[in-house]
């Protein structure tokens, strides 16, 4: 038995992969250039009457808003106050979701924190698109939400509801950690009034 | 039989929980050995040195906090130190003194994260992390009732600070600093004897003594290579000739060398800062500068020793009240220079191991 | 305490052994003709009692009508240091010599050079943009770059 010990030939090449990239991100660059409608008419509907449906629901909702896993795609300086979120001091365990699952796959919330780039944004457009139904989605620091203060440069999409949905805003550069938990129970009132048995609009 | 092998890509994305921050490498690989890696940056490029022309030199301080976002305190004083070279501009003693007690334990803080993370990328999934949390938890909060915030600063200014220390800092900073060794010497009986690290640690990644002048490394990487060389000493800014320290310097250039490095770098900045609380002098803490800052036509290079490397700002000035050309010198770009002849021929969980031993941070490499 | 070397006496000795590459010399800096670049990193590197072996920054300027490329040079055994500078009049096809033959260290930052600036390094291992993606239109640093 020998191993092939040729040398191989070039297989990956470097520059036709760097091309398909940039084309992909001159094409997002192109399409996403006006703000998507947030996802808050939550806000305005009424509670179930049906009672059998109603409980069902409840039971539903509580144990989803117990246990919400994000996902970790720290981009910038505010992944370091989600990082002391998720220690001892301000424990996020408390609330069921100290498991930050690096595959999307297996997550249900994405918490953006930092700058995200035009470079970036068809990955951050993929990690969401691989996240299962129901998935949330946070902006945390100004930079997520408008840009920040980088908004004049050539490279940085100016908030990213230009990209995905948003469902909470949370200002601040960087906020602190008890800003997040904040953020985050506002995510639980939202997830605790869904109505599960009816017909939802896709997203 | 002659059995047939095929070299694959595997892309390390930048989504990852093991790089620091959004970073990708393309690895091609045989089996579990690397044949070559090509590593992407540019994922994080907010373009800091166009921005920084459209503003005036003192607004130009915002930007530096974001870029090594770990270490603003010392971001905030190189650029402090470039613009006061270019415009003649003298800085107070108590500011001076002030600047350096800040700067040194931004020093510690910094270096917690940088072990911190490497034990968590070799496998200790977390807890000596958490165990330095701890401590850069009491840090924080004494940054906290000084300027009012946990990570970006912007507290120091062009020819001084922006605010004085309230009452109750130094009898904290004396609590932390009397207590501080003990929890060190803890995190060494954690770490120092443990097979795991040693066998993970010891022999790889070396980089030789010729070829880290020749990369232009700095810091702790040009250190552990056998080479002493420390801007504080090399060409003393602020009032840093007046303290006694010594400049702790490895011998073989590996990944333990360079974990070793901080943790002796902790230690001496822990008698920095007892020396400068000892010296504190009253006094201003802001020279009188004018409003609207016009510096002479000319350049200046002025720079620190940062926690990562030398950092140095490059400054033009044209007479206005912007800068003409603002470039930073960046460490973590370049001690990520070497990477690739590092990681060439080792497998795939070594240079993971030697990626976090470079201790980058992304805000740096990409500006 | 770092010596910022005399160009004057720096720039003589150029002259002695590379002759034409000085254009003038003020200060701590020396500029001279693009077509010496490679010679006189090598020979600032290999004579002894210079001994320049580590390349602490190498970056660019606009001056609209002319580039200008900095190298800021340092001898760490001797701890004293010199700026290198070369000026580039051609706008709309800017080149120069790499120097990653005789310091590795400039690998990187002649890539981010060339991505936001535009000058075309020759003999550079692996020239392709660094920081912006492939397809990106235009040298944002230059100063009449509009987005």
């Amino acid at each position: 038995m020998e191993l092939n010990n040729q040398p191989q030939p070039e297989v990956y090449s470097d520059k036709i992969l760097d091309k398909t990239e940039g084309e992909g991100i001159d094409f997002v660059k192109q399409q996403h250039q006006i703000q998507i409608e947030d996802p808050d008419s939550w806000q305005n509907e009424e509670a179930n009457h049906n009672f059998i449906l109603a409980s069902a629901d409840a039971l539903i909702n509580w144990s989803r808003a117990s246990s919400v896993w994000p996902v970790n795609a720290g981009l910038a300086c505010c992944a370091f106050e989600m990082i002391s979120t998720a220690s001892s001091r301000f424990d996020i365990s408390r609330f069921g979701m100290e498991i930050f699952r690096p595959s999307p796959r297996q997550a249900d919330l994405l918490i953006v924190n930092g700058t995200l780039t035009w470079k970036m944004a068809p990955q951050l457009k993929r990690i969401y698109e691989q996240m299962a139904e129901p998935k949330y989605v946070i902006a945390m620091g100004s930079c997520a939400i408008s840009g920040g203060l980088f908004r004049n440069s050539y490279a940085v999409v100016p908030g990213v509801n230009k990209i995905i949905p948003v469902d909470v805003y949370i200002p601040g550069c960087p906020p602190r950690p008890e800003a997040l938990l904040y953020g985050i129970q506002m995510l639980h009132k939202k997830i605790k009034k869904q109505k599960n048995f009816e017909k939802r609009k896709s997203a | 039989m002659a059995l047939k092998t095929e070299t694959f890509l595997v892309n390390a994305g930048p989504q990852h929980p093991s790089t620091h921050g959004v970073f990708r490498m393309r690895f091609i690989l045989d089996g579990e050995v690397i044949q070559d890696v090509e590593p992407v940056f540019g994922y994080l490029h907010r373009g800091i040195e166009k921005l920084a022309e459209g503003l005036t030199y003192s607004q130009d301080m915002v930007f530096t906090d974001r870029l090594d976002y770990l270490a603003s305190m010392t971001n905030n004083q190189a650029y402090a130190v470039a613009v006061e070279k270019l415009a003649g501009i003298q800085v107070p003693e108590r500011a001076e003194y002030l600047r350096v007690i800040m700067a040194e334990l931004m020093r510690i803080s910094s270096h917690l994260m940088g072990v911190g993370f490497l034990t968590n990328d070799i496998g200790a999934f977390l807890t000596p992390l958490l165990y330095m949390y701890r401590e850069r938890e009491k840090i924080l909060d004494l940054f906290d009732m000084v300027c009012g915030q946990r990570l970006t600063y912007n507290y120091m200014r062009i020819g001084g600070v922006s605010q004085d220390i309230p009452e109750e800092f130094l009898p904290a900073l004396k609590k932390f600093i009397d207590t501080l060794p003990r929890f060190i010497q803890e995190y060494e009986q954690l770490l120092a004897t443990n097979e795991i690290l040693l066998v993970r640690t010891k022999n790889v990644g070396i980089l030789t003594k010729e070829a880290a002048i020749n990369y232009s490394t700095a810091g702790p990487v040009l250190r552990a290579s056998g080479v002493k060389w420390d801007i504080r000493k090399a060409e003393p800014y602020s009032v840093y000739s007046r303290f006694n320290f010594e400049i702790p310097t490895g011998s073989k250039g590996d990944v333990y060398d360079r974990y070793r490095i901080k943790i002796e770098e902790m230690k001496q900045s822990i008698g920095i800062i007892k020396q400068a609380m000892e010296q504190l002098p009253q006094g201003e803490i802001q020279a009188k500068i004018p409003k609207v800052l016009r510096p002479p036509k000319g350049e200046a290079y002025g720079r620190i020793e940062g926690p990562k490397g030398e950092l140095g700002f490059y400054l033009v000035s044209d007479g206005a009240t912007n800068p003409y050309r603002l470039h930073i010198r960046p460490p973590s770009l370049l001690n990520l220079t070497p990477l690739r002849e590092l990681v060439i021929g080792v497998k795939i969980a070594d240079a993971m191991a030697i990626f976090g031993s470079i201790d980058i941070c992304m805000g740096e490499v990409d500006r | 305490m770092t010596v910022e070397l005399q160009a004057a006496e720096i720039a003589a000795k150029l002259e002695a052994a590379l002759p034409g590459c000085t254009i003038e010399s003020s200060g701590n800096t020396i500029v001279i003709k693009d077509e010496f670049v490679l010679k006189a990193a090598t020979f600032l590197k290999n004579t002894a009692g210079l001994d320049f072996n580590y390349l602490n920054f190498l970056t660019a300027t606009d001056y609209q009508t002319y580039f200008e490329v900095i190298y800021d040079l340092v001898s760490l055994e001797h701890n004293h240091k010199l700026v290198l500078k070369v000026k580039l009049n051609n706008r709309e096809k800017p080149e120069l010599a790499s120097v990653t033959g005789v310091w590795k260290g400039a690998d990187f930052q002649e890539r981010e050079i060339f991505d936001l600036f535009g000058i075309n390094f020759t003999g550079h291992p692996n020239l392709k943009r660094i920081f912006l993606w492939e397809g990106f239109q235009g040298y944002p640093l230059r100063k009449d770059f509009k987005q």
